[in-house]
């Protein structure tokens, strides 16, 4: 397990560091637009530029270039300023974190806690009412948008546009003073983030179940006396479940990176997505790339982490 | 020990309706299995032998199953009983061990875990005196370093210390009657015959019955008392060991007995087969099933001939049409002059 453990670690530092050069060559090689122009604004003259260019290390060899900036990645996680704010990169995605990172673990704790009995309870009740009605609900919210269900969601029960005033609307995140406040702020957006990938997950975890029913060991269980129950949450779902873990960490990565943008936009919440739509907007490269270069690392430590706790979940893994 | 047999299956009948049709998976099958007897069932794969076995225990029903006949064990109609009357038999007092064992244990969790489950099901027993009894087990079972043993992944058994291990599991409530099908097929010949002999010490050891599903002769002339020879999901022929491979009546039987390799015959340059498929369970042939196949049949296998006794022997049942004469005079031409031998000589 230890050496499984290392060789893991080994791959996602290497792989780290290729991340790291792509967005390099994406930042620095690849633009168009010359970045001290960029930073110096529209009004600045030819000197102020050069100043700029001089400042950023711009003059320099590209070969130089990559080592400075990776050695400032490596030793002290530095991303450059924003051409907009003149903040340090850096300290705009922690003080960002937070939020985003509230707005994801929910939704993975509220899609998980839908798609999981929904799919069981489909897949065990094959072909029941019940189980078609579900599978079409899910259809349903896999083809939705989710900047469209969260404008209608909003439209249909926040407390301030909305028709049914249920739950906090927009804004209520920023302007919420307490840890509860912000809870309750989330729980709308939480339940629009969650929606789509609870649909695919729920249907995803009922063709598991159905599959892992066919296998021989479920035969073994009931053979053995086992009730029905335990046959299902023991054994089947043991099985099922693990394959789901994998998409769980990929899915994760993807969210931060695609929906949790739209999702902060519109209910308004300061978070990593809503600074990424602005640093989009305004072209604030050191921000974008900063971001892209954050993601990055999320998704390879997610992974990592997917990786040693699948093996943990089959033990198969381990020898391999 | 009372007269009654210890499991008594009348009339069996299992259909299963699918998109294509109802599949008459089996077809009326009857038998009696005495305490401490051995029942061998032979047949080709969809003959039905494994869903009449798995419907002992219920493990066949189903909501597009239809199930009809009688299953009478140690007093238990098991065809009435509900789900929960089921689970406390199976694996209690009829426990079934099958073909793959690496695909029928789970292999997320230990072995010694699987067993102490098993155990857990049928007895009130903390769990620290459950996992003694299962390392005791797989002791029994000749599993070495059996306390280890316990505490790995089914994958890191070979082929047949996994189905040692299912044996331990099928062990672990003292059964009265253990289901094993195929238990042998999928390991290889040196494996089989040790499994076999396990089989056999353990069933006298706990004084099982035991029904030995297979399409092998071979681990039927073994370990048999009984045979009952299966096609197209009915019984075609059943007699003792004996009269099945040394007075075979049914041309299905001589088939497979003739395609059985022999080592104290000169080799042929082709192996001896049954020619044509085995028939649809859909839309079976009428009459004997076996007709469209059979070089002998003629025109009264066009309707179903009864299993009932045609051999000079009491007990000896089969299904076919032909004369006792004539059928001794035709299994030499069809077979060769095998399992013909007399048993005494």
């Amino acid at each position: 397990m230890a050496r499984f453990i290392t060789r893991r670690l080994l791959w996602s530092v290497l792989l780290l560091v290729i991340v790291s050069a792509v967005v390099f060559l994406i930042f620095y090689i690849f633009p168009t637009a010359d970045p001290a122009q960029l930073r110096a604004g529209r009004q600045a003259n030819a000197d102020q530029i050069e100043a700029i260019r001089e400042s950023l290390g711009l003059d320099k060899s590209i070969p130089e270039q990559f080592w400075i900036y990776m050695k400032g990645i490596v030793t002290e996680f530095d991303l450059g300023r924003s051409y907009q704010s003149n903040a340090e990169v850096r300290d705009v995605i922690f003080s960002d974190l937070g939020p985003t990172a509230l707005l994801v673990a929910g939704a993975v704790v509220v899609w998980l806690t839908i798609a999981i009995p929904t799919g069981v309870i489909s897949a065990v009740r094959r072909r029941s009412l019940l189980d078609r009605v579900t599978m079409i609900t899910t259809l349903a919210f896999i083809s939705a948008p989710v900047f469209w269900l969260g404008l209608v969601a909003l439209y249909l029960f926040a407390s301030d546009v909305g028709v049914i005033h249920i739950f906090p609307g927009i804004g209520s995140y920023q302007s919420a003073d307490s840890f509860t406040g912000r809870i309750g702020a989330l729980l709308l957006p939480w339940l629009v983030l969650a929606a789509a990938t609870a649909a695919i997950y729920a249907r995803y975890v009922r063709a598991q179940m159905i599959d892992v029913m066919e296998e021989d060991y479920i035969r073994t269980a009931r053979a053995k006396g086992l009730a029905e129950r335990p046959v299902i949450l023991r054994h089947a779902l043991r099985s099922a479940i693990t394959p789901i873990v994998t998409l769980l960490g990929l899915d994760v990565a993807v969210l931060l990176a695609g929906n949790a943008i739209l999702t902060e936009t519109v209910f308004n919440i300061p978070g990593l997505g809503a600074e990424t739509f602005n640093a989009i907007k305004r072209s604030d490269l050191p921000m974008i790339q900063g971001i892209t270069l954050f993601g990055a690392f999320f998704i390879v430590t997610f992974n990592l982490i997917v990786d040693i706790a699948y093996a943990y979940l089959d033990p198969r893994v381990r020898y391999q | 020990m009372s007269g009654k047999p210890l499991l008594q299956m009348e009339d069996l009948r299992v259909q299963f309706h699918t998109d294509d049709g109802v599949v008459k998976a089996v077809d009326g099958i009857s038998f009696a299995l005495e305490r401490g007897r051995t029942l061998g069932v032979v047949g080709e794969s969809g003959s039905g032998k494994s869903v009449a076995n798995m419907t002992i225990l219920g493990l066949t029903r189903a909501s597009n199953a239809e199930i009809s006949g009688r299953i009478i064990f140690d007093g238990l109609d098991l065809m009435t009983l509900d789900p929960e009357g089921l689970q406390a038999v199976r694996g209690n007092q009829i426990s079934m061990i099958f073909q793959d064992p690496l695909s029928s244990l789970h292999p997320f969790y230990k072995v010694g875990r699987q067993l102490v489950e098993a155990i857990e099901v049928h007895q009130e027993i903390d769990r620290k005196q459950a996992s003694r009894r299962a390392v005791e087990l797989l002791g029994l079972v000749g599993i070495p370093d059996a306390e280890r043993r316990a505490g790995e992944y089914p994958h890191e058994f070979s082929g047949g210390m996994r189905q040692r291990a299912m044996i331990a599991m099928a062990l672990a409530n003292d059964p009265k009657l253990l289901i094993a099908d195929e238990p042998t097929t999928a390991l290889d010949v040196t494996t089989q015959a040790q499994i076999l002999r396990l089989i056999e010490r353990l069933q006298a050891e706990f004084q099982m019955a035991v029904i030995m599903i297979t399409h092998d002769l071979g681990v039927i002339a073994d370990v048999a008392d009984d045979v009952m020879v299966m096609y197209a999901g009915r019984v075609v022929e059943a007699g003792t060991r004996d009269e099945i491979f040394y007075d075979p009546q049914h041309p299905y039987t001589w088939g497979l007995l003739g395609s059985l390799t022999r080592i104290d015959r000169p080799r042929t340059s082709r192996l001896a087969q049954i020619s044509g498929q085995p028939p649809s369970l859909i839309s079976p042939p009428e009459g004997c099933h076996f007709r469209p196949r059979c070089p002998h049949s003629f025109d009264r296998c066009s309707q179903t001939p009864a299993l009932e006794q045609r051999s000079i022997t009491p007990g000896h049942l089969d299904r076919c049409w032909l004369e006792p004469p004539r059928k001794q005079t035709l299994r030499v031409v069809s077979t060769g002059d095998i399992g013909l031998e007399d048993p005494a000589a």
